[in-house]
């Protein structure tokens, strides 16, 4: 198997900067990385393919991610006034195809977070489907797989 | 008003309950969680499954009582089962996963084979059980089990009153509640789960606080249209709070939208518009759009069922107590059964908007019940306050005790129906 490096680089590069955009609260920044069709989903059920017609924790398009970003920001909701502080890590990118201009990609995801009731930890495996823009990329698709979405989650105050 | 009550003079948890509050223990004894568990959970009716939960013969979700898990199937007959999660040998869980199908329950331990109705068909190696053992008394533990209008509810009491009598002045807002399926019977479209770290009456209360709604959850009104966010300004409408007997009570917050098949010739809402086009591109007629948009965004009340299940505008929502601070909430999405596609999905969607751990409401609440958590911890004694509309009493065209939508009516009912199962003596 022939590794493209350099897509992998540059793929990487890219998710590193979505994560710490997302870390340091950067989150008008973070809205611009997308396409206007894209949508960021937290599924419930790892298995589910028909998002739409299914459960999902987070199923947001456009407008949805817009009055998220509100919400988080705003201050008017009691859960996001302390400001979680968040740490995430990602490793193992892969880069599963390249078709038509769309490049999917997979990697393994931590995700620490600290707030009054300690520090949690929430895994996942990240899925996306990024479209070359330029000399960078644009989100159409982000999956995040949370371990333990099916079983119980806490409540979060912020975007996996 | 004397607000120096010394729980010192106290005897008993039943005496933590007066009429207008409750002793902040409540919320973090574990002695009086245990004691919560054997005199409530252990008997009464809990709320364990709709029934399109478990659609066909061999479908099954696994759930629990108290802290006790129970497996609920449909078996080859389409006869609804409660059973307990444990093999007769040795004691362990035969069914694991939220939900599923099968053909049968094998034990992972030792092998032992349970029919879909729990009856104990083989084992491997029975020769040494010869003479010893009757297949026929070793079948999973069943639990009394009775339905109404698809509810599911078991019981660990045999003796305990019927479903029937248990659920009495509920029955008829469970009825208005299933209407929703705007035309098609209910179906659950999967949950949400998370916990919080707090009691499990913490959620009960909520379920019937109408007070918090403008205040916790300012920002989800922030993200709703102009009408909608009028239709959730309903703390200075005629809403109201009725007390339904045995701990049950209905907040309706939004009365034009107490029953979903009257009106259907009000004007569509603007953030409903796009679903009623679709629908009727689909080739539905007017009265079925106009049914469908009506019932899309649930129905205007809250029905709290003592002890641990609602009908809450539109959705399930399941406390299971974990301990006495940590609850796990499921909140369980609901649609129609073969209802067009495009309603089921709005309704998934406005779940996701409101609900769940990523939801536009839920986290502001668990972060009101966390803080209640925490605040209750401080001093060495104090209570809880739940005397709000205590004076406006009046009594409801059902001949029963209502208050104002924001009163806190429901509260008072389930602590009474609490204060009544606590002061049994543990056995009876």
């Amino acid at each position: 198997m022939k590794l493209d490096t350099q897509l992998l680089a540059d793929v990487t590069a890219f998710l590193n900067i979505e994560a710490d955009m997302l870390d340091n609260k950067e989150y008008l920044q973070w809205l611009d990385l997308w396409l206007e069709s894209g949508l960021y989903i937290v599924p419930v059920e790892h298995n589910a393919t028909d998002y739409a017609n299914t459960l999902n924790v987070a199923y947001d398009d456009d407008e949805m991610r817009k009055l998220r970003i509100e919400r988080l920001t705003s201050g008017d909701a009691i859960s996001t006034q302390l400001g979680e502080k968040t740490v995430r890590t990602m490793s193992r990118f892969r880069i599963l195809d390249d078709i038509d201009g769309f490049v999917r990609v997979r990697c393994a995801y931590s995700l620490y977070e600290n707030n009054k009731n300690g520090l949690r930890i929430y895994p996942a495996n990240l899925q996306f489907k990024l479209v070359r823009d330029g000399g960078s990329f644009k989100i159409a698709e982000k999956i995040v797989k949370v371990m333990k979405s099916s079983e119980h989650l806490t409540t979060v105050n912020y975007l996996f | 008003m004397n607000t120096e009550i010394k729980v010192k003079n106290l005897n008993s948890t039943a005496d933590l309950v007066l009429e207008d509050r409750v002793h902040k223990s409540l919320y973090s004894n574990p002695e009086i969680f245990d004691e919560e568990l054997d005199k409530i959970f252990n008997n009464t009716w809990v709320w364990v499954a709709h029934e399109s939960e478990v659609p066909e013969a061999g479908s099954y979700k696994t759930a629990s009582i108290g802290r006790q898990p129970v497996i609920v199937v449909r078996d080859r007959k389409k006869n609804i089962h409660v059973m307990l999660n444990r093999c007769r040998h040795r004691g362990a869980t035969v069914c694991e996963g939220k939900s599923g199908k099968t053909k049968a329950f094998t034990c992972p331990y030792h092998g032992w084979g349970y029919g879909l109705d729990g009856s104990l068909r083989a084992l491997p190696k029975p020769e040494e059980y010869e003479n010893i053992l009757d297949k026929a008394e070793f079948g999973l533990v069943k639990v009394r089990t009775e339905s109404y209008n698809g509810m599911i509810f078991a019981t660990l009491k045999d003796d305990l009153e019927s479903l029937d009598e248990h659920l009495g002045g509920a029955k008829k807002w469970i009825d208005l509640f299933m209407k929703q399926g705007g035309g098609y019977p209910l179906q659950t479209l999967g949950d949400h789960r998370f916990r919080f770290p707090g009691n499990w009456k913490i959620q009960l209360e909520n379920t019937t606080d109408a007070y918090h709604f403008p205040i916790v959850h300012k920002s989800f009104i922030a993200s709703v249209d102009e009408e909608a966010a009028e239709v959730f300004d309903f703390l200075d409408g005629e809403g109201y709070v009725e007390d339904l007997g045995n701990g049950h009570s209905v907040m309706v917050m939004i009365p034009e939208l107490v029953d979903l098949e009257e009106n259907l010739d009000e004007p569509i809402p603007e953030r409903f518009e796009d679903l009623a086009k679709s629908l009727a591109d689909e080739g539905h007629s007017d009265e079925e759009v106009r049914r469908l948009v009506r019932a899309v965004g649930g129905s205007g009340f809250n029905l709290n069922l003592f002890p641990n299940i609602a009908c809450s505008m539109a959705f399930f929502r399941n406390l299971v107590p974990i301990s006495a601070n940590e609850t796990e909430i499921h909140h369980i999405a609901i649609g129609g059964k073969g209802a067009p596609q495009a309603f089921n999905q709005k309704r998934i969607r406005l779940h996701e908007h409101f609900q769940g751990p990523m939801g536009f409401g839920t986290p502001d609440d668990g972060e009101a019940w966390e803080r209640v958590q925490a605040g209750s911890m401080a001093g060495t004694d104090g209570w809880i306050m739940v005397n709000r509309g205590m004076s406006k009493l009046s009594t409801s065209a059902d001949g029963n005790v209502k208050g104002a939508v924001c009163s806190e009516t429901g509260m008072r009912a389930a602590y009474q129906k609490y204060k009544q199962m606590m002061s049994v003596e543990s056995g009876k």
